[in-house]
């Protein structure tokens, strides 16, 4: 390794200059506060030494920031599940199914509703699935029902709908980019062999396009753990999540230390789960060897 | 493996999933009810008359339009000179360093915004349209970056030499000859930068001290049935804007790749 930066190195740390700053000053300097705050002694809006660790002791004992972090767990992955599993079959006709020049025009279509506001879809849900909203007045009118179903009520069961609808582009994109890359001549050659068409799919097209499926897994999962806007409009805030609680610790009570270990056990938590997820798609990509 | 006819029509019914709630806005938007429900009550401009009369919501917008502005243009700034750097040049910490630009898109938004407010309350930075401006372009730059870095890598390097050999400086030959060429992928990241700061919620929410903000303004008043109409309004407004913005940048984005001469794969990302 040379001592001295050559001439290319230089060129490019100043052409990056001005981002890297931005980003250590704005996001890696908050982020290495939150986790030192997590460790100092906490009083309402103010931090100060000794260094303790019985915000995380607090954490440990208080149920309830065990309940939230596992509910949001749980919330995340089944809509991680139903979001990727729903994506699949759109993904693969998309890639197998349709004609190239025609491939871009529909992704096109499956991305615009993510770009149109999020808050307005979120909204729209609680319209949708609230008392005597589009649902109930709809089942109503038809003679289904006399009463009003009143989804929303439902806080959790609600929160799913809206965040698989939510986050559902997200999973299309990683496994059509999967599914391009599948070699067309090993699908042949399975049939050649004698394979059904549905075995050569099990066989080789499934195991081929799992790192596409845990790429959208991850992609759904992380931005659905964190979501603060569905639980808090959909769920009426009656079963707030990772996001909620976090918002509750740092502003409402001010407790910035015990708000930032929450913080970074959440963040562990995602971390964790992410590495389980990679560490899958790993195995997967080992096995093609 | 031609028609697929159940794949196709499990497709159609996805898209419409997706679609259904979208639809419902410009169909609850023209009816004449303040009741969010079927059947339909007639045909009325009404909700559309009151939305354009909400004072609040004209200054939410404005403050809006200002902040997504120069998120926008903060932003693809950054991302250029990111991507330009990464695309261009080997220089130690290279990973690292776009690891943390990038971070935003795989780190939950919540945390970003917590922790600079809690940096922002900290060392007493009062709350404002400028740290909400700050928070977003966090957000926004690893999109910037990833449209721009596609944009620079489908630059041939031999027209930028060319250049330089005829005597150009390397700032001119920037200028003449590199920035016209990714001026397409400048104008998608803009305009994808400025669509995401436009409908942001939890930093406008957070970093933006109670200022109106439309997210903000629209997640407050659904809460209030009788405001929900206009807002109906409003969303088939935002939707229909959002639309336009999203085709011009794809279009940009298409004639960008044309121009450098490769070819179309796949959409956005």
């Amino acid at each position: 390794m040379a001592q001295i930066p050559s001439a290319e190195a230089r060129a490019g740390l100043k052409l990056i200059s001005p981002t890297a700053i931005y980003v250590i000053l704005l996001l890696a300097v908050p982020l290495a506060t939150v986790l030192v705050y997590s460790i100092l002694t906490g009083s309402r809006g103010n931090v100060s030494l000794p260094i303790t660790g019985e915000n995380y002791a607090e954490l440990w004992s208080r149920p309830v920031y065990g309940y939230i972090m596992l509910k949001s767990l749980l919330v995340a992955l089944t809509v991680t599940f139903i979001t990727v599993m729903l994506a699949y079959p759109v993904a693969y006709f998309v890639s197998f199914h349709v004609k190239p020049e025609r491939k871009s025009l529909w992704l096109f279509l499956i991305t615009i509703p993510f770009w149109t506001s999020y808050i307005i879809r979120v909204s729209l849900w609680f319209v949708i699935l609230g008392y005597d909203g589009v649902v109930d007045s709809t089942l109503m009118s038809l003679g289904f029902m006399d009463t009003q179903l009143n989804i929303a009520s439902y806080s959790i069961l609600s929160i799913i709908i809206v965040l698989a609808h939510a986050y559902a582009p997200f999973a299309v994109l990683p496994i059509f980019v999967s599914l391009e890359k599948v070699d067309r001549s090993l699908l042949e050659a399975g049939q050649d062999l004698g394979e059904s068409r549905w075995s050569t799919f099990l066989r080789v097209t499934l195991p081929l396009s799992m790192p596409g499926v845990i790429a959208a897994a991850l992609i759904v999962f992380i931005p659905t753990v964190g979501d603060y806007v569905t639980p808090e409009l959909v769920g009426d805030g009656k079963e707030p999540m990772i996001a909620n609680l976090i918002e509750t610790q740092l502003l409402k009570l001010a407790n910035f230390a015990q708000g930032s270990a929450f913080a970074v056990a959440s963040m562990l938590m995602v971390g964790i789960v992410s590495v389980v997820f990679v560490l899958l798609n790993r195995r997967f990509i080992g096995g093609q060897k | 493996m031609k028609n697929a006819p159940f794949l196709r029509s499990y497709t159609l019914f996805y898209l419409l999933f997706l679609y259904g709630p979208i639809l419902l806005l410009p169909i609850f938007a023209f009816n004449d009810s303040r009741v969010v429900a079927f059947p339909l009550q007639g045909f009325t401009t009404q909700w559309f008359a009151e939305m354009a009369a909400d004072q609040n919501l004209r200054n939410a917008a404005k403050n809006s339009l200002i902040i997504a502005l120069s998120v926008a243009s903060i932003s693809t700034v950054l991302g250029i000179f990111a991507a330009r750097a990464s695309v261009r040049y080997r220089f130690p910490g290279k990973g690292p360093i776009l690891g943390m630009v990038m971070l935003p898109l795989v780190l939950p938004e919540m945390i970003v915004a917590m922790a600079l407010l809690v940096v922002l309350l900290s060392i007493g930075i009062p709350l404002s349209l400028f740290t909400v401006i700050l928070g977003q372009v966090l957000i926004c730059t690893p999109f910037a970056v990833a449209i721009l870095t596609s944009a620079f890598q489908s630059l041939d390097r031999s027209l930028e030499e060319a250049a330089l050999d005829l005597g150009e400086t390397p700032l001119s030959t920037f200028r003449l000859i590199v920035l016209p060429l990714v001026m397409p992928g400048i104008m998608a990241s803009f305009l994808i930068c400025f669509t995401i700061s436009f409908d942001e919620f939890i930093i406008a929410n957070f970093l933006g001290s109670g200022q109106p903000i439309l997210s903000v303004y629209i997640f407050g008043q659904f809460r209030f049935p009788a405001k929900v109409p206009s807002m109906l309004a409003l969303g088939t407004v935002l939707v229909l804007f959002s639309i336009i913005l999203l085709g011009f940048a794809e279009y940009m984005r298409r004639r960008g790749i044309a121009k450098a001469g490769g070819k179309d794969s796949g959409g956005f990302l």
